[in-house]
This record gives C-alpha cells, structure tokens and sequence, in this order.
C-alpha cells in the first residue's frame, strides 16, 4: 500500500507538469471568480440568471443565438409558466404547412426555442462585416475559464498597447486569444434597467450574463451535485461495510 | 472450463435438474466459487474485475445513449445535447459513458502495469498476455471511433489526423484513408460507419475477454511472488475471499469514478467538442484524449530517419511516427520472449523493478509532452526551462523502447540472482514476520 501510494503521489506530480500549457496564445488568464456555483454543493444564483437572461436579451440577442434553449427551460431560473408563454409571444414562428399545404406564421409558444438573430451564418456574417456571432447556448463550455472567461472577455477591453497594429474593424481585448476581437465593447454602464434594482455597471451585467450561460450550457448541473452528494455518502459508508467484511472473511487466513 | 465428469450435487431440485443436463452451476462453483487462488494477492490484482465491470458499464450506458443518439452530421451534435436536456437522465448517462471510458483505460493502464511488474505475461501465460494485448488495440480503436460521435470540433478534427496517419504509408495509404473515411474527408459516411462499428467492437472485446479469462482459468493467477501455487497451503477459494476483495475494491473505485461524473463531468474532455464540427475551422491545438497521449508524443517525436548531415532521408517523419506509434504496442506482443529472465515477479528480481519503475515515469513524461503543443518547452509554476518537450518526448520514448527491445533481454543475463522463498506460503509468511 505504501509503494502504491508514493507511485500515486509521483503520477499525480509528474501530471500537473503537463498543465501550465493550458493557456491559449498569449492571452492573460481570466481571474478566477467566487461564483455561487463553484464547488460541490454550490447552486445558480437564481436573481443573477433572471438578471442575465435580461442582458441577454435586451444586448446579446441582437447578435447572439442561443437555439438549444426554449422559453420554457426559464421556468429553471425561476420564471412562471405565464412569464415564459408571455416572452414566447412576443416573437413570431413560421410553422406549417397547414391543410391547404401552406406555411403560415404564428406566436411563439414555450415550447419553441430562442429565435435567431440572423436565418444563418452566411446572413449573421453579411450583417458583422465578415465575423461570425457565435451561438451561446454551451458557450460557456466550449472556452477554458468557463463562466471565468466570459466575464473577463466583457470587461477586458481597452485601448491598445502603442505599438500594437489593430486591424479594420477589430477592438483590442486582453483576454481573447490574439488580442484582436470583432465584437465591439457590447456593454456599457447602465445599459439595462434592472428590475430590482441591482447597479447596472459593466463588471455587475458581465458577471450576471456569466451565470446565466453558465447555467444555458449546463443546465442540469443543480440536480447533478444534488445528486452526486448522496452517491458519494452511501459509497463512502457501503466501502466502509465492505472493508469490514472483507477482513472478518479474510480473519482465519494467514495472508 | 468446459465439461467434466465430476458434477455436484445440488439441494435445490430445480438447480440439480438444470446441472445434470447443462452443467452451468458445477461450471460456476469450479471456476469462480472454490477456484484455488494464490492467497497473496495485493491490489493490483483487483483491476482486472475493475475492467470487466467498466466493460459492462459502458455496454449499457451506451446502449441506452444509442437510443436517443442520431448519426448523422447535421443532427449528432445537437441530439447529444438533447440528450444533456431533455431525455430524462439523460445527462447522467453521457457523463457515466464519458467518463467511463477514461476509468476503463485508467484500469486497464494499471493492469496492464500489474502484468509487466509481476511478470503475469511468463510461460505458461503468453497466450492469456497476448489476448490482453488484443483487447487494448479494440479498446483503442473503440475509444477513438466514440470520441468522434458527439460531431464536435476536437471530434472532427481528431478523427481527421488520426485517420490521416493511414496516409503515411507509401503507395496505398491514400487508397487506405479514401477506403476509410467512405469519401474524400471526413464526412457524414464516416460518422456512420464509426457509430455503426463503436456499437459492435464493444462485443467484439466481450468476446476476446471470454478468451482472456477462459486462458487465465487454464493457467490460473500470477501473484505478487510470482512463485506457482504447489500445495493447498498457497491457495484459497476465489469465493468468498476474493469475492469480498473486488466488491471493496469496486466500492472504493466507484468513489473515484463518481467525483468525475458528479463533481468533474469534463476536465477529462476538451472545452472545443462544445463546438459544433466545422471543417473550414481547424482548432489551434488538436490533442487526442488524454489516454492517447504517451502515443501521440511517440507519433511527434520521431524524426526524418536518414543519413545525418545529408539530405539522404530513407524513412520520412511522418511515417516512421507513425510506425513507432503503432511499434509501441506492437513490442508488448513479443515481450514474453524479450524478456529472458527465468524469475517473474520484480519484487525478486532488483533491476528489473528499477526499469520498471523508470518506465512508468517515462510514459508519463510521454503523456505530458503529447498533452502539450509541438513546439513548447518545459515550464512550471511559471519558470520556463526552455527544454523543449520536443526533446523530453525523444528521450522518454528511446527509453520506452530501450526498456523492452534492449534492457529487457540483457537483464535476464545480468541482474543478480536473489534468494527466493519456495513457496506463496513462505513468501506470505516472510512478509509477515519483516512486518512484525
């Protein structure tokens, strides 16, 4: 047991000599933030993602699709089922073909997922001077840094370093890998209107719109601890019971 | 296994009435219920059941994945993700199949050093040893063709190196890849015919498994000493001794493999497969799965084979990468016969656990550098060695291919003999008295 563990130990440390190469480019790595999900028992902030899902709509979703979520998953960060059929009424489906085999439009229901911006990439393109607005729906998956990144990215713009050559239509972000970003400064102070009236800055709404993908790309991840909690006692006291009948059955052997 | 003429005798008259006609319970109670076992078993020698149980894991989970999964490139991202939402439960299966298949490589890594370590793979057992060999290139295989059914970034582009190694080979290997990939690149026939063989290969490996353990049960169990069992003293019934054992160990390991599902669904995984395969976008940094990686610094690490200082080249990079890549395996099929050191277990043999150990080291040293962009060099805790891990991947993988082609046969002439206890029993009891 002892050699076993001391060879654990060498692995573990010879591992970790692996990660400082995580970092992508020359891009500064996003401060780690104190989210109310991080660890094993943490859970969304449910006026947080009320609060981002705000910010999303009223400024992401100018650009930004998110077409893995429906107006009824909002009922997760705590709308009611009239709040969400209300939001899915407000934009327009073309559905069909009825009987007489034609297309028609109607209002959104719960059930239909977040419309579009742009009909495809080639028209989200056109529209961005040659950059595609990626959709957010796991987006807080797909970066290292998670939530982290994200937050960073919307309050990592500023002027660039003097010798620094920008190109056309690009913005200077110490966070994105290589500097140079399409995405103008999509947020400014007091952009929105909170509702409860939580301050509007900058570093508040990215932090708020950071939870609310976070919670977009990992929906389930509340029920998943919860339930990961109760796997890992009853292992941990079924290993203990175990152990204990494995030497009572071992007890009259000489090993 | 087999039939024989010695059948039990049952209580129970349905049992009894099942046994005299088809012998399955006489067969069980042989093989897995007094079965005599070497009774110095340390852990190690719970990770064959290890394996044997992500095997079935990962057939179930899979199957029902399978059931909700659509192949084709249009619709195989985001029925994964309707899986992750809307399918009840769904998120659990794909984080127990995921991850599942990392614990099954990380028991079968362990076994595999087992086998070396205690010489498992000895006279009588070459045949037990090679069939191993031939469940981890399924495995590998398996593993590779599932990782690119999520149709994400790092799947896409994964498989198209992966793929693209075929064409190394000079003449057909064009010929291989088109053949492969049912097209021009990796496309829709590829994801299919991938799913289609992802969903038979696991029981292709069930069935070399069978063979496996059809072999261990002719031979019967290495054990740490690496000394036969000969008298009744050495050995004890596989039920409930060992039985006991595995259920505690299993009960241990599922803790492990539970803090993955439940606390770290996808720091095995790389953030990119959240992104939809594209193939007008290659990723900065293409990395395999991270049991691939001593390989893949294998594949990197070799480079034009020619005259030096010429520009004579016999073999190119590219394909001698890829030859050692594969050779790494491959040496593990002819090393029983490498090795020619009569004594198995490298508690009695002093040199041999020294190169052992090394070995370890050096195909973790392979691990990092694969894990790490070509071009980058040594650093931690923010010091940069400027060693490039170009250089340490040359040098652990001339050791891992010194270890087995080289030192492996001059030790059995060289490495001082040690006294050995006569018997398991001896070896046990020495033990216990240096304990004491």
């Amino acid at each position: 047991m002892m050699n076993m563990s001391k060879t654990l130990a060498a692995v573990l440390l010879l591992s970790t000599l692996a990660m400082p190469a995580m970092a992508s480019g020359d891009a500064e790595h996003p401060p780690k933030m104190d989210w109310s999900f991080n660890g094993p028992t943490g859970t969304f902030d449910r006026p947080s993602l009320q609060r981002g899902f705000q910010v999303y709509k009223e400024v992401c979703s100018a650009c930004h699709s998110m077409h893995l979520l429906a107006y009824r998953n909002l009922q997760d960060i705590g709308l009611t089922e009239l709040q969400t059929k209300a939001l899915a009424a407000q934009i327009t489906v073309q559905d069909g073909p009825n009987d007489e085999g034609e297309m028609f439009d109607r209002p959104g229901l719960p059930s239909d997922r977040f419309k579009s911006p742009y009909p495809n990439e080639k028209a989200a393109r056109a529209a961005n001077g040659g950059a595609y607005p990626p959709d957010l729906s796991l987006i807080a998956k797909a970066r290292h840094g998670g939530a982290d990144y994200i937050h960073a990215l919307l309050v990592g713009y500023e002027e660039p370093p003097k010798d620094f050559v920008l190109g056309k239509n690009m913005y200077y972000n110490k966070y994105f890998a290589g500097h140079q970003i399409a995405m103008p400064q999509p947020i400014s102070d007091g952009q929105v209107t909170y509702a409860d009236g939580t301050e509007t800055s900058v570093d508040q709404m990215s932090k708020d719109v950071a939870q609310f993908l976070m919670w977009a790309a990992e929906p389930k991840m509340e029920a998943r601890k919860q339930m990961g909690i109760k796997v890992m006692i009853f292992l941990a006291v079924f290993a203990g019971i175990m152990y204990a009948v494995k030497r009572k059955i071992w007890s009259n052997v000489e090993h | 296994m087999g039939s024989s003429n010695e059948k039990m005798k049952f209580d129970n008259p349905v049992i009894g009435w099942i046994d005299e006609r088809m012998p399955i319970f006489t067969m069980l109670n042989r093989e897995y219920g007094r079965f005599p076992t070497p009774k110095n078993f340390n852990y190690f020698w719970n990770f064959g059941a290890l394996a044997m149980f992500m095997l079935v894991t990962m057939i179930l989970s899979g199957l029902f994945l399978a059931m909700n999964y659509a192949s084709h490139k249009t619709l195989a991202f985001d029925s994964v993700e309707r899986i992750m939402r809307d399918v009840n439960y769904g998120w659990l299966l794909r984080y127990i199949h995921a991850n599942g298949a990392s614990m099954f490589f990380v028991t079968v890594y362990i076994h595999i050093f087992r086998g070396m370590y205690y010489g498992s793979y000895k006279k009588p057992r070459e045949l037990l040893w090679i069939l191993g060999v031939v469940i981890f290139l399924a495995m590998m295989a398996t593993a590779f063709m599932g990782y690119v059914l999520p149709w994400g970034q790092m799947s896409f582009w994964g498989a198209t190196v992966i793929t693209n190694l075929f064409s190394a080979f000079p003449i057909i290997g064009d010929g291989i890849v088109t053949w492969l990939w049912g097209g021009f690149s990796v496309d829709n026939p590829t994801l299919n015919r991938f799913f289609a063989l992802h969903f038979l290969l696991p029981f292709v490996i069930a069935g070399i498994v069978f063979l496996h353990i059809w072999a261990l049960h002719v031979t019967g169990s290495n054990n740490p000493a690496g000394i036969e069992p000969q008298t009744e003293k050495d050995t004890i019934p596989f039920h409930p001794y060992y039985t006991s054992k595995d259920l505690f160990g299993l009960t241990v390991f599922l803790l492990f493999y539970s803090f993955f599902i439940f606390f770290a669904p996808n720091v095995l995984g790389h953030p990119d497969n959240y992104i939809p395969a594209n193939p007008m976008v290659t990723p900065p940094h293409i990395v395999p799965e991270w049991y691939f990686l001593p390989f893949y610094a294998i594949l990197r690490a070799v480079p034009d084979i020619g005259i030096p200082f010429t520009h004579i080249v016999f073999v190119g990079a590219k394909l001698a990468g890829v030859l050692a890549m594969f050779g790494a395996i491959m040496v593990w099929f002819i090393l029983p016969w490498l090795d020619t050191s009569p004594i198995r277990s490298a508690v009695y043999r002093p040199w041999y656990r020294i190169s052992m150990r090394v070995l370890v080291v050096a195909f973790i040293l392979l691990g990092c550098a694969g894990y790490n962009p070509a071009d980058a060099t040594v650093a931690f805790a923010g010091f940069d060695t400027h060693i490039p891990w170009l250089w340490v991947a040359r040098v652990a993988g001339l050791y891992y291919f010194g270890h087995f082609i080289v030192l492996l046969p001059l030790l059995g002439k060289y490495e001082p003999r040690v006294t050995m206890p006569p018997s398991i029993y001896d070896a046990v009891l020495a033990k216990k008295n240096k304990a004491k």
